[in-house]
């Protein structure tokens, strides 16, 4: 008797995304200017308004006296927040370039605006993500 | 030069970006894109809003 079972077959994998020029320089410039990354793929209104959301939310941190994190903080919690921080990319460098957040957090709005900063950094993260997603034909 | 925001207008200005980007990055069509971002909005500062009314109760 033949085995009836069925034969094991291995799932299809899925296509492999060639790797574009697009998919390397988007999250580049995303991560440099906020929303970049969509503008130069043509999303301009997603990407104005990924620029001005994140940028608005930076500089009112930095208004608001917010600290910016450095690399060698020592101290773990220091060391996310600088992780945090960095995701801001262009706003980050030229932020320490001046000098800029450097104050000791006095009181409570500028404890805000540190947070500001970070939350600012974590979300051009998530925009550059979903920059190289519209690069690689993922996300329309 | 400083700004001064109050807890509430602090609340407010972090929900409404959060959202956008939320928003925007997590929803493929438009009208996703919006109805997220409004949903985000609002539980943003509904939370907020429960937080502190919760607290006020706790500290009565």
């Amino acid at each position: 008797m033949a085995n009836s079972s069925p034969a094991k077959t291995k799932p299809a994998a899925a296509p492999a995304q060639p790797t574009s020029m697009m998919s390397v320089i988007a999250p580049a410039v995303g991560w440099l200017i906020p929303g970049a990354g969509h503008i130069i793929q043509k999303r301009w209104i997603r990407g104005l308004l990924l620029l001005v959301s994140i940028g608005t939310l930076f500089v009112l941190g930095l208004m608001m006296q917010g600290h910016i994190y450095k690399a060698n903080g020592g101290d773990i919690l220091d060391m996310l927040g600088f992780i945090g921080d960095l995701g801001a990319g262009g706003m980050y460098i030229v932020t320490l370039a001046m000098n800029g957040g450097q104050g000791a957090i006095a009181f409570a709005i500028a404890d805000y605006g540190t947070k500001f900063m970070i939350v600012a950094g974590l979300l051009n993260f998530i925009a550059v993500a979903d920059a190289y997603h519209i690069a690689i034909g993922k996300k329309a | 030069m400083t700004i001064q925001l109050t807890h509430f207008s602090a609340a407010f200005v972090f929900a409404l970006f959060a959202s956008i980007v939320f928003g925007i990055t997590h929803r493929e069509t438009t009208r996703d894109m919006v109805r997220y971002g409004l949903y985000c909005f609002a539980m943003f500062l509904g939370g907020a809003l429960l937080a502190g009314w919760a607290m006020w109760l706790v500290r009565k």
